[in-house]
């Protein structure tokens, strides 16, 4: 029986919140003598059985390569890959299976757009609009465009809450501005920014919007056509699949006029010297053998974050961040890095002048994993003039426990460096 | 678990010795040389450490003055201050044994050195020792000394621990 790992998904029972901690048995160890308690949700999620099971079933039962061979096993292999498209459209609500390209990540996804569409219809004294507050995945890719291109980057500003400064970015739009980049929720700060106001705008000046939401998918529930995204980038690996794996939307009137972005195998329908005729969508922009297990563990995710609910997921970490937050406030010396008024699952913060590291060293000898550093938002940083914050990140299986934990290792913490 | 709380607790205090948190809190020769002759940054990608180290080295190779400023974590910014009381008054030549030294000494791998370099005396050094048992904190406590190499081989590249 080489699907039973899928067909336990599919017919499971809803899953209560409270039992999923049970389902990822990475979160059942000791660290350094100490339970583990997993608060770095937001760099890269652990993985729950029903993933780990689906990846290794299809390792020891249906390898093969995809759309390719006449045998039984590479027909197992397409159907389970192309099973995972199919779950992905329906899970972000695509019109159609042919938007969605799978990609190493939501880096590769934002590069792919920046190459494949931009690129092309780019100027000298064009715009490409992002905001302050971006991971440097969505700033590297445009800037290495504008150097191509000798097109400009313009930064809308952030407040201090670390929201984005809405009507400046809406004022920004102006119409040399070719595409504007945003993130969903920022990384750094957890801001949710105000999506449907700014594409909206971006829409009314007919600028297409790119959606970094790597760090909102496993959060939010997603509808891309009522967000009326252009281009949505997100990543497995924060949403319990496998690393290695993501995702790029993308309207299939845009990806249409878009040339591939990398040439070789499966993106082809017939190649001669003389000229080659690229594969139909969404296979142009998947050149070479894709991730195929990968694709895989995401679908398994995907039923996983189904069967508990979306919206379930979104109330109990809701409750938790007020619970972090709340408790973070209670200790003296701390300052809170992002508090904005829509945020998700992340809180980052400052003890004293203690530096983040130190921070993260201590904490993790008491087996309590946290972020430190500048989270790969550099400008973030030097926005609030500090070289890095410590954050603590929330995922589905997280609770109290763990941030009295937290807590606890922070007040260790001020003792050392009392 | 008394015992284990009690030598878990004692890894820490080794790695956060009241020396080195003496010298994060109140770094020595902290500031910018304006005659150096001699300087190198250092970065740390990791945490985000950046320290530039100045050095006034005299004709005869002896390091006459050393400064830093930058900002890091406290064992990376303890570790600078400390390079800095330590090589003042060295030639550069001991200076790079001392260098070769440190930097084995903090992966712990104590038989890297042989002959004169292995004679070497940490001195206060050895309070920086406690990064053996935090492996991704080797790389904050010998960010400096690599900017000092750097510095002495008058290579104003900037170093990165990656």
């Amino acid at each position: 029986m080489t699907h039973s790992a899928k067909v336990s998904i599919l017919t499971a029972e809803p899953r209560p919140i409270a039992a999923c901690r049970a389902d990822f048995p990475g979160l059942a160890q000791e660290i350094n003598g100490e339970p583990l308690v997993y608060l770095d949700s937001a760099a890269s999620s652990q993985a729950p059985n029903v993933v780990i099971d689906a990846v290794a079933d299809y390792q020891r039962h249906d390898h093969a390569n995809v759309h390719r061979g006449v045998h039984t096993l590479s027909h197992r292999a397409t159907d389970l890959y192309e099973g995972a498209r199919d779950a992905v459209q329906e899970f972000i609500g695509a019109g159609s299976r042919t938007e969605i390209v799978f990609t190493r990540g939501t880096t590769e996804a934002i590069n792919l757009v920046a190459q494949s569409y931009c690129r092309p219809k780019l100027d000298a004294g064009d715009k490409i609009l992002i905001t302050h507050l971006e991971h440097h995945s969505n700033i590297v890719p445009w800037q290495m465009l504008c150097k191509q291109t000798g097109a400009e980057l313009v930064v809308a500003p952030i407040e201090q809450t670390g929201q984005v400064d809405t009507r400046q970015l809406i004022e920004l739009m102006d119409d040399r501005v070719r595409i504007v980049a945003v993130a969903h929720v920022s990384n750094a700060l957890g801001s949710i920014l105000p999506l449907e106001e700014i594409i909206q705008a971006a829409h009314h000046r007919d600028i297409p919007v790119l959606v970094d939401g790597a760090q909102a998918v496993p959060h939010l529930s997603i509808d891309v056509r009522t967000l009326d995204a252009d281009f949505y980038a997100f990543s497995g690996h924060k949403m319990f699949a496998p690393t290695g794996i993501g995702i790029l939307y993308a309207k299939e009137a845009l990806l249409e006029t878009m040339p591939p972005y990398q040439g070789g195998g499966d993106m082809i329908l017939e190649v001669r010297f003389d000229g080659t005729t690229y594969n139909e969508l969404p296979y142009k922009f998947e050149a070479g053998t894709p991730n195929i297990s990968g694709a895989i563990g995401l679908g398994a995710a995907i039923h996983y974050l189904n069967s508990v609910g979306l919206d379930e997921i979104a109330a109990h970490e809701n409750r938790l961040l007020a619970y972090l937050t709340r408790s973070l406030e209670g200790i003296d010396d701390i300052r809170l890095i992002g508090t904005a008024d829509n945020k998700a699952s992340v809180q980052s913060f400052l003890l004293g002048d203690i530096h983040p590291h130190d921070i993260g060293t201590i904490l993790d000898h008491q087996g309590v994993a946290i972020r430190t550093g500048h989270h790969c938002a550099m400008p973030v940083m030097d926005f609030y003039g500090i070289p890095g914050t410590a954050r603590a990140s929330l995922a589905l299986y997280n609770n109290e426990d763990d941030i009295d934990r937290l807590i606890a290792a922070l007040a260790k913490t001020k003792e050392i460096f009392a | 678990m008394k015992d284990k709380d009690t030598s878990k607790a004692d890894e820490l205090r080794e790695l956060y010795r009241e020396l080195i948190l003496d010298h994060a809190r109140s770094p020595r020769h902290f500031g910018k040389l304006t005659d150096a002759t001699h300087s190198a940054e250092g970065i740390n990608p990791l945490c985000g450490d950046k320290l530039k180290l100045y050095f006034r080295i005299l004709e005869n190779g002896q390091i006459d003055e050393a400064c830093f400023e930058g900002s890091g974590c406290a064992i990376s910014v303890a570790s600078a201050s400390l390079l800095t009381d330590t090589v003042i008054g060295m030639n550069t030549s001991d200076a790079l044994d001392f260098f070769a030294v440190v930097v084995s000494r903090l992966r712990g791998d104590v038989d890297a050195n042989s002959g004169k370099r292995a004679a070497i005396d940490l001195g206060k050094i050895r309070a920086l020792e406690g990064v053996k048992e935090f492996p991704s904190r080797v790389k904050c406590a010998s960010l400096a000394w690599h900017a000092l190499n750097s510095a002495i081989h008058q290579n104003s590249q900037t170093v990165s621990t990656e």
